[in-house]
């Protein structure tokens, strides 16, 4: 059985930003998460990468103009009925 | 479909001011010009009131008008320019950690340099930094960074595979803290010796 606690930090930090951004997985995310904890300079690298994503998160809503909300309004109240699924540029 | 095209319409307008900040602050990163914004906003949700029938499943109503927005300004990106443009070759290396030019282990448990150095971050440091990323590295990393969507997600957004997503966030990120620092150095918002005194921060 191999020993749970083998990863190092190069490939702990290999696999960082991808543990942080919630897609790693099964035995990767495990290794991540157990090298975390028994290795402080990881530790505080993963921690300033999170708190530099969560400032990024704070971007995702921008002020509306209330002349844009408006127009949106406005725009939405001239809408007829929509055509049955005609294919919207996906 | 619901009964009428009242309650369409109505269902629509909730749906679509609910996720209109967020519209709006992915068009404003991708266009980088107020006006331009608004019209691609406005564009992408008058697509999708005519594509509405294609949407299956109404709960995903945001990725899917996401999709319509940022097709939108691809395509008007092509018309445009008359060809797409130029994606870097390089979409591997160029690694850049603003950790690694911020830490200092060796400094006494009251100091944190790096906590430091994005106490004094704000909101238009970010901003100009996601500007001045080349396209290819811009829409990853607004799509995923600033508004959150998952590789899958953003993967078939751009209709790239993922493998192609990560590279693309790996370098784009590295392109964002590279800018940062030299912000940083640019502005003076580098930790100095006084910050890191006790009973300063």
């Amino acid at each position: 059985m191999s020993n749970p606690t083998t990863i190092n930090c190069e490939e702990a930090l290999r696999l960082l930003a991808t543990y942080l951004d919630g897609e790693l997985h099964g035995a990767e995310h495990e290794h991540v998460e157990r090298h975390l904890k028994i290795c402080r300079s990881c530790y505080s690298r993963a921690e300033f990468e999170r708190r530099l994503k969560a400032q990024f998160d704070e971007l995702r809503r921008e002020e509306i103009q209330p002349a844009f909300e408006q127009r949106v309004r406005q725009l939405i109240s001239e809408f007829t009925s929509p055509a049955a699924g005609e294919p919207a540029d996906e | 479909m619901s009964a009428s095209p009242d309650d369409d319409r109505l269902w629509f307008e909730h749906a679509t001011l609910a996720v209109l900040p967020d519209l709006v602050s992915t068009a404003l990163r991708l266009t980088r010009n107020r006006a331009d914004a608004e019209d691609l906003v406005a564009d992408a949700i008058a697509r999708a009131w005519l594509g509405l029938g294609s949407l299956r499943e109404r709960e995903r109503f945001r990725g899917w008008i996401f999709r319509i927005l940022t097709n939108l300004f691809l395509s008007e990106r092509r018309a445009h320019a008359g060809r797409p443009e130029e994606e870097p070759l390089d979409e591997g290396g160029a690694e850049f950690s603003l950790f690694e030019r911020l830490h200092q282990p060796f400094l006494l448990w009251w100091s944190s340099p790096e906590q430091e150095f994005l106490d004094k971050l704000v909101r238009e440091d970010l901003t100009r930094a996601i500007d001045a990323l080349p396209e290819p590295f811009r829409l990853v990393v607004v799509l995923a960074d600033v508004q959150g969507l998952s590789y899958q997600a953003v993967s078939e957004t751009l209709a790239v595979p993922v493998g192609t997503v990560r590279s693309r966030l790996a370098r784009g990120r590295a392109l964002l803290q590279r800018a940062l620092w030299a912000h940083a150095c640019d502005a003076g918002l580098r930790p100095t010796a006084q910050d890191r005194k006790p009973g300063t921060a």
